[in-house]
Formats: C-alpha cells, structure tokens, sequence
C-alpha cells in the first residue's frame, strides 16, 4: 500500500520545503537588518516555517516499520500538540504587555531548548543513534537544549518577579562546576552503557534520566545567582544555546534546516552576547560566574555633598523653556510602565519646539533593545531614539539631560574613578548637560550598589517618585503654563 | 530510505560553519534599535525544532517514546508560534516621523485582519 514512488515523492517535497525554509529564514533575518523591511521579514521567515512544519506530515510514508501500527495514534498526538502548543503560546504572545517582553522571549526560548532535548531523549531512550559521533552529538545537543529550558525558566521568574532577590550560597562556583562534572560523567556512562558495559549495575535508560536531571540541575544552579540587570547577557547566552542545541540534534536527525538554522541562531545569540557584555566592560565568563556586587560594597565616602530633591513642575517647567533636551531611559521606565506618559510630555515639549531626543544605552532595561521596543510602543518614531555612539558628544551642547530610572550607565565614575567595579564600563555623558534631572523612586543604589557620582554633581537636581506619577506631574505643570498663556 | 541526504563528520561541519559565519554577518548588520526584535525573531526561527519533534514522534514505538515526542512537538510548536506572534508585534510598532500616525495606525488594523 505504501509505494516506493509514493515515499521517494513525499521525502522530494519534505527536502524542497526545508531547503526553502532555510532559505527564508535566511532572508527574513536579513531584511530585519533595517526598520522599513522588518516586518515583511519575519512574515517571510513565517512562511517558511509553515511549509515546513506541513511538509514534514508527509514523512508519515517514510517511517519505520516498527513505528508503522502507532502511526495513527502519533498523528493524532502530533496534531493535538501543534494545536495545544502553537494556539496556547501565539495567544498569550498576542496579549502580553510589552513591559513584560523579556520574560516572553525567555520562556518561548526555554521551550525550543525543551524541545531539542526531548529530541534528544527519544533518540537516546529509543537506541536510535548510529555510532559514537551520533550518541556524543546527542548527548551535548540534549544537555545544552535542557540546561536552556531550565535556566530559561529561572530566568523568567526573575524577570517576572517571581524570584526576587539572587541567590547565592558561599562555594557556589565549586557547585556548580561539580553539578556539570558529574553530568558530563554521567554522559561517559551512558556512552560505555551503550556499548554494554553495565555501571554501577543501572540500565542505560536509567542514567539517561539521571543525566537529563543533572542538566536541568545546572541551569537552575547557573541562573539562580545572576542579579537583573546582567539579564540582557543571560537571555543572549540561552538564545544561543537554544540554537546551538537544535542544529546538533538536527546532525542527529540528518536534517539541514534544523542544522542551518540552529547554527545561524546559534551565532546570533553569540553575537549579541558580546556586544551586551562589551557594553558592559566585563567579559561573559564574569556575568555568569562572578557574583557581582557583592565585592562592589567598599568605599564609601569618596563623593561629597548631597543629592539636592526637586520638584517634578519645576523640573518640567525648566525643560519647556529649554533648547535642546536628551532622554535617558533605563529599567525604571519599563517598571513604572510609564512609556505613554513619557511620550505625552514629550509631544508638549515638542510642540513648543523644543529639540527633543531619546539616548539608549546598550545594556538599559532588561534585554537588548528592551528600551527601543518601549518607546515604539510609546509611538516615539525611531528617528528621534539614538544610540550611546551617535549621541554621546551632544551632551556637551544640550541644556537639559532627564534620566529616568537608569543608574549605572551614566554614572562618571565608569570614566574616571579606577577603583570603581564599573571602570572603563562605556557610558552616557549625561552629566556633560547644563542641567541634570533624574527621576527615581527613591535615594538608594543601582543593582550593583555603587554610589552614582552623577547624583551629588552641582548641575543635578533628583525627582523623586514613581515615573508614571512624576511624568503626570510634569504633563500638568506644562498644560498650566499654556492655560495661563492663553 | 530510498532518498537519503546523508551529512557525517566534515560535511556537517561545513554546513555548521557556514551557517554560523552567515548568521554572524546578517545579525551584525542590524541596528541596535531592533535588537529585541531581532532576538525574538531569531528565537522564532529555532522554533524549527518542532520539524524535529515531529520526525522523532512519528518514529516512536514505545508509550515513553510518543510522551517524549508529544512534549518535544507541544514545546516546539510553542516556541515558534510564540515567537512569531511577539515578534510580528513588536515590529509593527516601529515607524518614523514622517508616517502619519493615523495611516500607520490603519495598516497595521489591516494586517490585523488577515
């Protein structure tokens, strides 16, 4: 009943839809290099998907003949799925507040790398794998895809506040290291358990469980101790691990697009986990295994006077009557949910000709770009947002720099203080501007603890409280004076 | 199989460094400004994962096998819906000055509807 044409035609199309989804994955990322193209190339890249994933039915004329009796029921549970999992997840995606971004991709990341170490399971629980090569592929794609799921999952707790504060214990770093020692042992065994050598008188389907245990293990134990705002290199690196593991489970399932497209994610992610940890000063290994700020406490003192409180109308007031007034976002804009009110005033300033623009540094909010997302939201075009590098000598010229809930990326000391755990950091020059405002919920340090030198500098006043409040303030404060005008 | 792409040891490296060295040159042209954007959409297309669930799920013979599978679909499938719904989002929202924000505003109601 099952022909050899019929099979030889359906693995035809099957190889056509993947080559030319790779093809559109390709191209779809390219045309997300510029804002005007972007969205046609996801839509492009979405095609791709699709003739993919419906191609990939027509493999039920190629399967095995061990598999042959279930195939109706793994039909089923494969529509069921694509129905549960794709439905369920494009719902949630749709509704989510923008503000809650960075979880989002987290968990969607989390899952692609759930779903190549199941791959990895059935091939490993079923004795699929052909050959060392094959098993030892298998195994590092399964323990990278599970280390991203579970370390995902911690990941999106933080971000969600579901885990507040980081957790560390003294000597984790040796626990750590010891957890993925003993994993990569495990995985040892499972390779001599393979050629029949029994340990420790278990079955090989029993260390294959207590090898996907211990990497689950360690990604819990490598994320739990990372503080927030190092976020942006987390997502980055478990984005790559994501990649890295679907293209070596698709060597293992000898299938290219898998292959292709995991490795081009793969260098994506690594790409911009350079570029986040360079914005940083430090190098990625110091993210994930330095527990910073805990040794950022020392020295206190060094800076004099005190911060000087104002009021959120006076600060409005000043910046109505400026010429040039640049914006520095951070975390605390994405926290207030203020980014409506923030382009509200905004347009008030706007239409009193006030020269406007937005600077971002790299590493603001809690994932790369999360401020640029933000604005857009806003409805803030992306010709008035700039980059640390386009900006940063602007400073000198502008009367007004207002910092909203950022802290260490335009704290002076990165420039000039060599003690300061921040040193060499690349940073916005907002204390280069006549006028420093800085709205923040409190007196209090950034996440790293460092005293901010920029807050005690002669040309700045804080505004303190909630960023929605004090926007609302200073939405007001500007509408009176037109009234009064008029 | 009759029609068997068969990719081992030096071949599959090759296509691994190409694609990573193309990966890295289209991811490091695009601007800051879409790095969000970007990761999801990169996120998006390592949903491709789920081709791979289903190939393991149709081979599963054994209950453990086809719960392993179903899961690796159910995830998969997640990961690139997801990654799509938020993706497309996002980049709908981006545009400039010149736009008028009630034409803006139009558009995107009108892919909304498709």
């Amino acid at each position: 009943m099952l022909t050899p044409t019929l099979t030889l035609i359906s693995q035809l199309v099957i190889g056509t839809a993947d080559l030319v989804a790779a093809f559109l994955f390709m191209f779809g990322l390219k045309r997300m290099s510029s804002p005007a193209t972007a969205p046609s190339g996801i839509r492009v890249a979405g095609i791709g998907m699709i003739a993919a994933v419906l191609a990939s039915f027509l493999y039920v004329f190629s399967v095995g003949p061990a598999a042959r009796p279930h195939l109706l029921v793994n039909l089923g549970l494969a529509v069921a799925a694509l129905l549960i999992g794709g439905v369920g997840a494009w719902f949630v995606g749709r509704k989510v507040a923008m503000t809650a971004m960075p979880q989002m991709v987290a968990i969607y990341n989390g899952m692609g790398g759930g779903a190549a170490g199941s791959i990895a399971a059935v091939e490993l629980f079923g004795g699929h794998t052909n050959g060392l090569t094959q098993l030892a592929v298998t195994l590092l794609g399964g323990l990278i895809g599970a280390v991203s799921l579970s370390g995902s999952i911690i990941a999106w707790a933080k971000l969600d506040g579901v885990l507040k504060a980081p957790w560390r214990v003294p000597g984790q770093q040796v626990l750590n290291a010891s957890v993925i020692g003993a994993t990569l042992i495990v995985a040892g065994v499972i390779v001599a358990s393979t050629m029949g050598l029994a340990v420790l008188g278990l079955t090989t389907a029993q260390w294959i469980w207590i090898f996907f245990a211990c990497a689950l293990i360690f990604g819990v134990l490598m994320t739990l101790p990372i503080g927030g705002a190092d976020m942006p290199v987390v997502i980055s690196i478990y984005n790559a691990f994501t990649g890295l593991a679907v293209g070596l489970e698709g060597f293992v399932l000898q299938n290219p697009a898998l292959m292709i497209a995991g490795m081009v994610v793969g260098a994506a992610g690594l790409l911009l986990t350079v570029i986040m940890a360079k914005a940083m000063n430090r190098s990625i290994a110091n993210v994930l295994f330095t527990n910073f700020g805990t040794v950022a406490k020392a020295k206190p003192g060094a800076i004099q006077g005190s911060e000087r409180p104002t009021d959120a109308a006076d600060a409005a007031i000043k910046m109505r009557y400026a010429g040039k007034v640049i914006i520095i976002p951070g975390y605390g804009l994405a926290a207030a949910h203020a980014q409506q009110k923030l382009f509200e005033f905004v347009k008030l300033l706007l239409a009193a000709k006030v020269s406007v623009r937005f600077a971002i540094h790299p590493v603001a909010g809690r994932m790369p770009g999360q401020m640029d997302v933000l604005l857009a939201e806003a409805g803030v075009p992306y010709d008035m947002i700039f980059q640390l590098d386009d900006i940063n000598d602007d400073f000198a010229t502008t009367d007004v720099a207002l910092v909203i809930g950022a802290n260490d990326v335009v704290n002076p000391a990165a420039r000039s203080d060599k003690s300061s755990p921040i040193f060499g950091m690349p940073i916005l020059n907002a204390d280069k501007a006549a006028q420093v405002y800085v709205i923040k919920r409190g007196q209090g340090k950034g996440y790293s603890g460092i005293v901010n030198a920029l807050f005690y500098a002669p040309n700045c006043n804080m505004v303190y409280g909630d960023a929605q409040a004090v926007l609302v303030k200073m939405i007001e404060a500007v509408r009176g004076l037109g009234a009064a005008a008029a | 199989m009759h029609f068997d792409i068969t990719m081992t040891g030096f071949v599959a490296l090759y296509i691994f460094m190409l694609a990573g060295f193309a990966g890295w040159v289209i991811i490091g042209n695009v601007p800051a400004i879409l790095h969000t954007p970007l990761m999801s959409g990169s996120n998006f297309v390592h949903g491709i994962v789920v081709v791979g669930g289903l190939f393991a799920l149709f081979n599963a013979v054994t209950p453990q096998e086809q719960a392993i599978g179903f899961f690796a679909v159910l995830l998969g499938a997640g990961n690139a819906a997801g990654g799509y719904a938020v993706t497309d989002r996002m980049l709908a929202m981006f545009k400039t000055s010149d736009a008028k924000l009630a034409h803006s505003h139009a558009r995107v109601h009108h892919l909304k509807k498709r």
